[in-house]
């Protein structure tokens, strides 16, 4: 007989009642918002996420051919502005959509995890982006290294992150990096999901009883 | 005389943003609006890689670098043999070099990271490439003269080399005789070697036949002006706001305006440990923005720039009527 789902010790069993608890179905994937979910500036966030799956997918399609495919091929030097222009608008939606959260101060009512994932999400991919620049196998590549080195090598990052290794890069841009801000990105929108679209500022008592607020 | 009640807003306002939502609601299909963002991002990317493309400048290499300037290929390759290049006293993560190391205050996370690339110059970029020549007897003499020597005297005869090439301004006939040892010898042939592409292929493959690693092909490359000449051209100088410049008219790395900006003024543009300095401000930065919810001040900013007015003015505007 199966144990009450509250006092159960199998770990399945409380990670599933947790995350139904956490995200309901009807909460994760919902079929309304709030009235005041209506404005251009929510568009920037959705749009953010397209940005990120063109990214993912012309970059994937980039993997697939090898890193010089783009050099000698004219389908693949479409392919590689197909990445960079995704990329481009990838990092102009996200930061809009920070902007906008910003002057929303959308970290209030317990809110702050969203905001935190958010900024990381935005560090995460200025990372992603600087390797993508350094594994172009070209001039821009090799001038991008020989300057990035210095500031890394100052902060003592260089001993272990080399922008001149061709093959270290590589592979922080096309697996480890692109997973992390992915997590990253997950996270946010399980965030969002759980705890919903921040209110209004001054929602509750200065616009109905505006006299009655003491400043 | 009815007393006014009070109300203390703040807590009220955060227990009512943290409130779950149960006022008015509007559809809203997430899932039609993600297909449907998803289609136009699409479009509009293949629209801009269609109309703008992106840039392919051709990379440098030693052989291109060694036959457009050979004079300044011949000078550094000199200032690697007699250790005064830029990687040969650059410190760590490359060599052993004293006070190299950029610092923030008394502390150098250089330093502590230690000399993990190790590069000696002298041999890896000159003595070794040279030493899988064939059959060039000359040479053999010359490289059994270096080697025969003490450290101090083979500096003396690259140093001494390395001036008269300086003064000659590269101009191999204006060079005056002196105690150079078998040095002429050395940077001739490499030079032979760089201009039939042979030297590319042996700085990348000093350890083993399948290699990725181009730290020591670049690093001998940037210690030249050739590499910086053309990257100046294209606007992508340090002091150009080059790092967020790309080759052509196209944008670059944008997002790097705040770190780009901190090398152009002072005190970081005329420190020596300008890059320590400025990553480190930058990672306070980084930490702040991260941490904005938490940061009296800065997390009220919203509050005193009604932005949220414009954002919500439809819902505001409502709720007054």
């Amino acid at each position: 007989m199966t144990a009450p789902a509250t006092t159960s010790r199998n770990w399945t069993v409380r990670l599933r009642n947790r995350a139904v608890r956490d995200l309901p179905p009807e909460q994760l994937m919902p079929g309304e918002q709030p009235v005041y979910v209506a404005s251009w500036i929510y568009v920037f966030g959705v749009l953010t996420l397209s940005a990120f799956v063109v990214v993912l997918v012309s970059g994937g399609w980039l993997a697939v051919e090898g890193p010089q495919w783009w050099h000698t091929s004219s389908t693949g030097h479409f392919v590689n502005s197909l990445h960079l222009w995704s990329v481009e608008l990838f990092m102009a939606f996200m930061v809009i959509h920070l902007w906008g959260k910003f002057f929303m101060a959308a970290w209030r009512g317990k809110r702050a995890l969203t905001w935190i994932t958010g900024a990381l999400c935005f560090v995460g991919s200025i990372g992603t982006a600087f390797t993508g620049y350094l594994i172009q196998s070209n001039f821009d590549s090799q001038w991008i290294s020989t300057q990035a080195k210095d500031g890394l090598n100052a902060a003592g990052i260089g001993a272990f992150f080399n922008v001149t290794n061709f093959g270290q890069m590589l592979m922080w841009h096309i697996c480890l990096l692109p997973l992390v801000v992915g997590i990253i990105i997950t996270v946010h929108i399980l965030q969002v999901r759980r705890k919903g679209v921040v209110p209004p500022m001054e929602l509750d008592l200065r616009d109905e009883i505006p006299e009655q607020v003491q400043r | 005389m009815t007393a006014t009640p009070t109300v203390h807003r703040t807590p009220t306002t955060k227990a009512a943003a943290a409130r779950k939502w149960t006022g008015r609601t509007r559809e809203y299909d997430l899932v039609k609006e993600f297909v449907i963002a998803l289609v136009v991002v699409t479009v509009l990317t293949c629209a801009l890689a269609a109309l703008f493309s992106s840039p392919d400048e051709k990379q440098i290499t030693i052989s291109t670098w060694s036959r457009t300037q050979p004079a300044d290929f011949r000078q550094t390759a000199a200032t690697e043999l007699d250790g005064s290049s830029g990687t040969a006293t650059y410190g760590a993560p490359y060599n052993h070099t004293p006070d190299a190391a950029q610092k923030v205050g008394p502390v150098s996370l250089q330093h502590i990271a230690g000399v993990t690339h190790p590069i000696d110059t002298v041999n890896d970029f000159v003595v070794g490439p040279l030493s899988g020549v064939p059959a060039d007897s000359e040479l053999g003499a010359a490289l059994v003269q270096w080697k025969g020597a003490t450290t101090d005297q083979q500096k003396t005869w690259a140093s001494a080399y390395d001036d008269a090439l300086t003064k000659a301004e590269g101009d191999l006939t204006k060079v005056g005789p002196g105690d150079y040892g078998p040095v002429p010898v050395m940077l001739d042939r490499l030079l032979a070697m760089a201009q039939s592409g042979g030297l590319d292929g042996a700085l990348l493959s000093q350890k083993q036949f399948f290699q990725t690693d181009y730290t020591k092909p670049l690093l001998f490359i940037a210690d030249g002006s050739y590499l910086e000449d053309q990257a100046r051209a294209q606007h992508l100088g340090g002091d150009q706001w080059g790092m967020m410049n790309e080759t052509g008219n196209f944008p670059g790395q944008a997002w790097l305006w705040l770190y780009t900006f901190w090398y152009q003024v002072s005190p970081f543009s005329t420190s020596g440990n300008a890059d320590a300095l400025v990553w480190g401000l930058m990672a306070l930065l980084t930490l702040a923005f991260v941490l904005v919810p938490f940061i009296p001040g800065v997390r009220s900013i919203p509050r005193w720039i009604p932005v949220h007015r414009l954002i919500w003015r439809d819902y505001y505007r409502t709720r007054r009527a």
